[in-house]
């Protein structure tokens, strides 16, 4: 058998959209559930006074949250399935949490934004799909949940789907699926429903399951920022000069001649190590150590690429970012940008404008910038940063803004 | 699957790699704290490899509660003496002897909560930026929120209303002086992908994880094995069932589990068949829904 790769999903809803229930169908349906947290889980409802399984406690947070009725942050979740590892980054939906969305989903291959069928799309919908969209999440599901409180009917799920393709013309979404579900009773998750005999596309699961992921890491831009200088003692490795670090786009093959930067110095691969020992070749997500034909002054913050294909080399920056802090942007305040494994100064040159996420429309004029704002900011940094537009690789393209003096992270920026 | 796709256990060490390598770049004095169970054994393969051919820039730091099973001590010892790593061992003993913990009252106490304060005193007493654990998201509902990089305040303590986002790759070290880290590159692992891990690795584990005759007594739905510090209360039996250990902790608190399994490959059977979790067997977790919060804002593992 083949064995098993891994997605990672990112679901977000309004409250009460049935997000909870959902994951918790999920869990239990692929068995992930076991028999003590079965029992718990028994335990609990009925101590609520409640019947049978309420699946949406098996997500219930941490006691701080509950005795604040609130749902702090991103929590992971596990399951799997004969084909598939999964994990789920579940993102509370509260209009507040915007970095939680961006916190859990940047790396997802799929986004699952969850709408009530008796109240399709509404704002905090729109929010979730521009975000998905910010942060070029390659896929999109639209679950359309508690199909059992509109009869199953057909007319009320395409009016949605309707509703939805209006709003994202607007937006870059690559690609798009609707699913008519209920998570309460199971229908259309992990199996085929007896009450959508109109919708042909398959249970959500089964849609997880086949979901095409090999193209959404770039495989085209070879990079690889640098993390650390291998150098062990004793004489058996007495020459062995490595360059550790995790692949972050295209693919590098021994002997291919590479650039380092910034200082522009080329050279030739000579041996690439991986955790399963020697390789011809490594791509995107790997953590390799590379050595090379000559001794080239390489250190940690460095990048290799190929002389034909490089990153921008950029003290300038133009971002979007999504400000995570409490305390609003003070552009007049240093600040770090961590970008791969480099960190450097950076100061604030010009607030362009701020994104209203629910208009889609910018706000220009130095507005202030608070926590869970959306802002193109022009930035200019103390050492290059060897990077790429976000677009084209979410790796080399994202950064950390940093609070210098607490270690604070302040903000999420992704190159323009 | 495709040319440049990679199976999920593979991913998931290329992952775990990353992390320790940012781990050891970022934060200057670094440990890693070794239980001798299955998540810091591969843990120390994955360390070894991050670093290879060169050593990992770390010691091994064992809190040994007074209370483990002689068997995790052995294997500890041997491993590493095995890897050449450095193994620094402080003694909750010595903690109680110094007046700064107090044993439990009554039979049989547990030494579990108190094993944060040797932690937390030995973190201080080394000046460690950052500690590597084996914890995994996937173990209990409060873990299911750490951070990979989970900051600790100046008193070690966690809270989870101010932990640093964490998007894309991206890990910040960064911190204020008496702060520090605790660093999980398991944090994405299932205990099935441990057992999984260790089959393709061929790591050595202690003998008490296969089925093995023992001594045990049934208290509160579990199986405790026999020891100076486990032993009959009123009423109790003792009595010799094949078992084995499915998670290893203090032997006050570590439920062993009724089973044939002999090699790894039928441990990693049991456990896909498995019905129960691997923390069920766990008194510490059992003494009340939220007990591995609370422990975890004081500052425990
Ligand atoms: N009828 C029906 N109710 C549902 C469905 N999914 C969720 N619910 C109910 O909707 C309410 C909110 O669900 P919950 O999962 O807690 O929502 P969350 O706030 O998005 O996590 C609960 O009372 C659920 O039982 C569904 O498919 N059909």
């Amino acid at each position: 058998m083949q064995s098993p790769d891994l997605l990672r999903l990112a679901t977000a809803g309004s409250v009460d959209d049935g997000k909870s229930t959902l994951i918790g169908r999920l869990l239990h349906d692929s068995r992930a559930i076991l028999d003590d947290q079965l029992a718990t889980l028994e335990r609990v409802t009925r101590q609520r006074g409640e019947e049978g399984l309420n699946l949406a406690l098996l997500t219930d947070g941490l006691r701080a949250e509950r005795e604040q009725g609130i749902t702090i942050d991103v929590a992971h979740r596990y399951f799997a399935t004969p084909r598939r590892r999964f994990i789920i980054a579940d993102t509370p939906g509260h209009a507040q949490y915007t970095r939680n969305m961006v916190t859990g989903a940047s790396t997802a291959n799929v986004a699952l934004i969850l709408v009530d069928a008796r109240q399709g799309v509404v704002e905090q919908t729109r929010r979730h799909a521009f975000i998905a969209s910010l942060l070029r999440i390659p896929h999109l599901f639209l679950c359309v949940n508690k199909m059992d409180l509109v009869g199953w009917s057909e007319a009320r799920f395409t009016e949605i789907v309707g509703d939805f393709t209006a709003f994202t013309t607007r937006l870059e979404l690559p690609d798009v699926k609707f699913i008519p579900i209920s998570a309460l009773h199971g229908d259309n998750v992990a199996t085929a429903s007896a009450h959508l005999p109109w919708y042909g596309g398959g249970p959500l699961l089964y849609n997880l399951e086949t979901l095409y992921i090999a193209s959404d890491t770039n495989h085209v831009d070879p990079r690889l920022p640098i993390q650390g200088v291998i150098r062990p003692n004793g004489d058996a490795h007495h020459d062995f000069r490595g360059l550790s670090g995790r692949i972050a786009g295209g693919v590098f093959r021994i002997g291919d001649e590479v650039v380092a930067l910034p200082s522009g110095l080329t050279s030739r691969i000579t041996r690439i190590l991986g955790p399963e020992g020697e390789l011809t070749e490594a791509f995107s997500t790997m953590s390799v150590v590379v050595t090379l034909a000559d001794d080239l002054d390489v250190s940690r913050g460095d990048l290799l690429a190929k002389p034909g294909n490089r990153p921008l080399v950029t003290q300038d920056l133009e971002a979007m970012v999504c400000w995570f802090a409490d305390e609003p942007l003070d552009p007049s305040r240093p600040l770090l940008v961590r970008h791969t494994t480099r960190e450097t100064k950076a100061v604030v040159k010009a607030v362009r404008y701020r994104f209203d996420i629910n208009t889609l429309h910018r706000d220009p004029g130095a507005p202030t910038i608070r926590c869970n704002d959306i802002a193109r900011l022009q930035l200019r940094v103390a050492q290059p940063l060897l990077a790429d537009p976000y677009h084209r690789n979410r790796a080399t393209g994202s950064f950390l803004l940093i609070e210098p003096f607490t270690g604070a992270t302040l903000a999420a920026g992704m190159l323009v | 699957m495709s040319r440049f796709q990679l199976p999920h256990l593979s991913l998931l060490e290329h992952e775990a790699i990353h992390i320790l390598r940012e781990a050891a770049a970022q934060c200057e004095r670094v440990a890693l704290l070794f239980s001798g169970g299955k998540d810091s054994i591969v843990l120390v393969r994955l360390a070894q490899k991050a670093f290879h051919p060169a050593r990992p820039p770390f010691p091994l730091l064992h809190v040994d509660t007074g209370h483990n099973f002689p068997e995790t001590l052995a294997f500890r010892d041997r491993l590493a003496a095995t890897t050449g790593l450095r193994l620094i061992v402080r003694q909750v003993a010595e903690t109680i002897a110094a007046g700064r913990a107090h044993e439990e009252k009554g039979p049989n106490p547990s030494r579990n909560a108190l094993q944060t304060v040797t932690l937390l005193d030995a973190i201080n007493e080394l000046r460690l930026d950052a500690c590597l654990g084996g914890a995994r998201r996937d173990e209990e509902k409060a873990r299911a929120k750490e951070r990979i990089f989970s900051h600790r305040d100046e008193f070690g303590h966690w809270d989870p209303r101010r932990q640093r986002p964490e998007p894309w790759q991206l890990l910040n070290g960064r911190k204020a002086p008496g702060e520090h880290f605790r660093v999980f590159p398991l944090s994405n692992w299932t205990e099935l992908d441990v057992w999984h891990y260790i089959a393709r690795e061929r790591l050595e584990v202690p003998a008490i994880y296969f089925a093995h005759s023992r001594e045990v007594i049934a208290r509160r739905g579990m199986l405790l094995a026999c020891s100076p510090h486990v032993t009959p209360l009123d009423g109790e039996t003792v009595s010799t069932r094949t078992v084995r250990c499915r998670t290893i902790g203090d032997m006050t608190c570590t439920g062993c589990v009724e089973s044939h399994a002999a090699s790894i490959d039928d441990i990693v059977r049991e456990i896909t068949a498995a019905r129960t979790s691997e923390r069920g067997g766990r008194a510490d977790d059992q003494r009340s829904d939220t007990a591995m919060e609370d422990r975890k804002a004081a500052g425990y593992f």
